[in-house]
């Protein structure tokens, strides 16, 4: 459980990127952070592993403080995945996965095995090992960015707009493919994204949250589109336009669903016994 | 082309390769005071450099102060060293003016080399949990390494040229056919002096590109280069040859 | 310094030769590395031999260089037209690499899009690819210009008088300060030159300069700080 108590973020400058925010997330689940781009979302996730330190509050990891324990081994506990995957450019796919367990003097040949394992959980052909990042397809890259954070069996995994960088057929291959993994892995999950739809997707809760990291909306998809908090989160999430404002509409054949521009979106079913 | 076979035939001139100025002898000289020039110059850019490169600081001051260096002429600073510290440490001038000279060059290289390196790749090592030992020599210093080569490579040519004026306060090296050359009005003697320097340049340029393609790390040899940073050219002397071969 | 200020005139006045030989000498390099830059750009297969061999021009050592061209040129090795050749020479082998490193560096895609907008090959060279191409071309003429000052003073070994001369003078007559002055000379004509360079790129490409500033923030140490972009 990672818990942000009442933190802070000012630069020197004036300005402030995250302005009091506090927020559970809980253990095994997928906690989205959504907003558009410089509302703090990226500066909260870096609070986890300390790559920013909040000017005031605390964060707390399973009830501790995490500035009481120093922060490289902090930061090898936790799983980071990043935009672009962040891999470095002169190891090899196995290397880079394995880098965190080398860092932590695991054997040469079980960092390997370890790497070849994740290769197949993240569905990548162990051919690919050897290869160097520039070698691999974006969506290959991000995979073998997975991979990596997942190396040293983190309880925490924080991912910085992962599929962010991807063509959107390589992403939503990526985000079944996240679903299903957390779903055999039950890790706790931080995830930063400023696209509503896989907020959506892949969110347990999700955070909706505007410019200084001002928490607008809290709570589960259904709760959040049944019911949004604010007429700002209903426009943000979309909630009277598009493929989330659906209607019903008769057909010879039944019943189906159309959105805000008339376009069938599918086919209502059950509602025979509902109605 | 009769100018390139009289200077052919003095090279080839048994005389020339006997006695107290062979040109063995020459040659052995002008590589020691540029191996020399160069380590001692090495020992205390590149680590400097790469302190600058990996802490962001002094970067301002380093580059004024290599500016600076860069305008002072060798010629004239080696003049300057030997009257200074009299005609017993002659050589100990020679070898400080061409430490200066190497000095700019590795510099640059050593922090430049870091400074091309992606702000993400660094970040991604340091939220992985490297320490910033760790990151110094597991990450910047495999990744400047091929920016750093290019800074060794122009020093070493700056060097193995301007060595030819140590001949002017006497000491040697293969400045000594040209300079006397030039007094005896001798063009076989200048133009073969300046064949072989030419041929050491171009025989440790080829040394270096072996050992660039030899040392660059695996993952960026397919690599295109990062685009031209103009910052990052900023006192680059010509390219080195491994960019060349990356595209 | 009584030296110094006892002799101001001298050095004024080789200043001004210096200043003369080596200006000279940058224009003309200048101008031969653009327009071999540019077919060497455009002319694929002639790219690394026009590079390759002025790149090898550079370890020719200046005394021999000067010796030889006569042979080549026919001008008296002791002219001042010798020594501008000779310099024009090494400006070109450092400053070739710099424009074709620069006009390189223009994006295919910046390219395409001025295509597009209807510029003409000659048009979009000199509208297009040339500003563009700008900076690295700047950071390559520094270079150059700092070199070619220092490198200039070479010419009184072959009897070429200018700054050099208080470096062979000063050592044949033991006057340490000659030295120095002559040193002193050098460095602060090369640094003006090189700031007048500087200043003449920020009124030439306004655009480089905001790029600077936002270099300076991404130092590792505020790198961690701010929202990825």
């Amino acid at each position: 459980m990672i818990e942000f108590r009442t933190v802070a973020k000012r630069y020197l400058d004036g300005t402030t990127a995250v302005d009091n925010f506090s927020l559970t997330v809980p253990n095994g689940k997928t906690t989205v952070l959504v907003g558009s781009s410089g509302c703090g979302k990226t500066t909260l996730l870096r609070m986890v592993n300390r790559m920013v330190e909040p000017t005031s509050g605390s964060v707390l990891i399973d009830g501790e403080d995490i500035r009481s324990q120093p922060v490289v081994p902090l930061r090898r506990s936790i799983g980071y995945v990043m935009q672009n995957a962040g891999l470095l450019p002169h190891f090899t796919v196995a290397q880079n996965i394995s880098t965190v367990l080398r860092l932590q003097k695991t054997g040469r040949k079980a960092a390997e095995n370890r790497a070849h394992e994740l290769m197949e959980v993240m569905g990548l052909d162990t051919a690919l090992a050897q290869r160097y990042p520039h070698q691999l397809s974006g969506g290959q890259q991000q995979r073998v960015g997975v991979a990596r954070g997942l190396a040293a069996d983190p309880a925490i995994l924080l991912m910085d707009e992962p599929f962010g960088a991807v063509d959107p057929i390589v992403r939503s291959e990526l985000q079944k493919e996240l679903i299903r993994l957390q779903s055999e892995l039950g890790k706790t999950i931080l995830f930063v994204t400023h696209d509503i739809d896989e907020a959506f997707l892949l969110g347990d809760q999700v955070a909706i949250l505007s410019a200084g990291a001002n928490l607008l909306q809290l709570g589960s998809p259904s709760q959040i589109i049944e019911a949004p908090a604010s007429d700002f989160v209903a426009s943000f999430i979309g909630a009277e336009r598009g493929q989330r404002a659906l209607s019903v509409k008769q057909t010879p054949t039944g019943p189906v669903l159309v959105d805000g521009q008339g376009r069938t979106q599918g086919r209502l079913v059950g509602a025979d016994e509902a109605s | 082309m009769n100018l390139i076979s009289d200077a052919l035939a003095w090279i080839a001139d048994p005389q020339q390769w006997q006695g107290g100025d062979s040109l063995q002898l020459l040659i052995g000289q002008h590589l020691m005071y540029t191996a020399w020039a160069v380590l001692i110059a090495g020992a205390i850019a590149i680590p400097l450099g790469w302190m600058i490169g990996h802490t962001g600081k002094g970067r301002e001051a380093a580059m004024a102060v290599s500016g600076a260096a860069r305008a002072v002429p060798s010629f004239g600073l080696l003049i300057l060293l030997v009257l200074l510290m009299g005609v017993l440490h002659k050589p100990e001038a020679a070898l400080l003016t061409f430490v200066l000279l190497a000095i700019p060059s590795l510099l640059a290289g050593a922090y430049g080399g870091f400074e091309a390196i992606d702000r993400k790749t660094i970040d991604a090592a340091r939220a992985m949990g490297m320490t910033e030992k760790e990151i110094l020599f597991k990450v910047e210093i495999p990744l400047g390494l091929p920016l750093l080569l290019g800074g060794v490579r122009s020093a070493v040519l700056q060097v193995v040229a301007t060595v030819t004026i140590a001949a002017y306060v006497n000491l040697g090296g293969l400045g000594l056919p040209i300079i006397s050359g030039l007094n005896l009005r001798r063009f076989d003697m200048v133009l073969g002096g300046s064949l072989l320097v030419a041929a050491l340049a171009l025989l440790l340029d080829t040394l270096f590109m072996i050992l660039s393609r030899w040392a660059v790390p695996h993952g960026l040899r397919l690599q295109r280069r990062p685009s031209a940073n103009p910052a990052r050219m900023l006192f680059r002397k010509p390219a080195p040859p491994m960019q060349r071969q990356e595209r | 310094m009584t030296w110094i200020a006892e002799n101001f005139e001298l050095i004024a006045s080789l200043t001004l030769v210096h200043l003369r030989q080596s200006l000279v000498a940058l224009g003309l390099g200048f101008a031969i590395s653009l327009a071999l830059g540019w077919v060497a750009w455009r002319v694929e297969f002639l790219r690394s031999l026009l590079v390759t061999t002025t790149g090898l021009m550079y370890t020719i050592p200046s005394l021999a260089l000067l010796m030889i061209l006569p042979v080549a040129t026919g001008m008296s090795a002791i002219s001042e037209g010798n020594l501008i050749v000779a310099l024009v020479v090494y400006a070109v082998a450092i400053l070739l690499r710099s424009v074709v490193d620069g006009l390189e560096s223009v994006g295919p895609e910046v390219r395409q899009a001025a295509t597009a907008l209807g510029y003409g090959p000659a048009r979009r060279f000199a509208a297009v690819e040339l500003p563009l191409a700008g900076p690295v071309i700047l950071s390559g003429l520094r270079v150059t210009a700092v070199s070619t000052i220092s490198l200039a003073t070479v010419g009184i070994l072959v009897g070429v008088t200018n700054l050099g001369y208080l470096f062979t003078n000063g050592l044949q007559r033991r006057i340490i300060p000659e030295v120095f002055s002559g040193i002193l000379a050098v460095a602060v004509v090369a640094l003006a030159i090189d700031l007048l360079l500087v200043l003449l790129g920020r009124a030439l490409m306004p655009w480089t300069r905001p790029a600077a500033a936002k270099r300076r923030s991404l130092s590792p140490h505020t790198a961690g700080a701010g929202e990825a972009p």
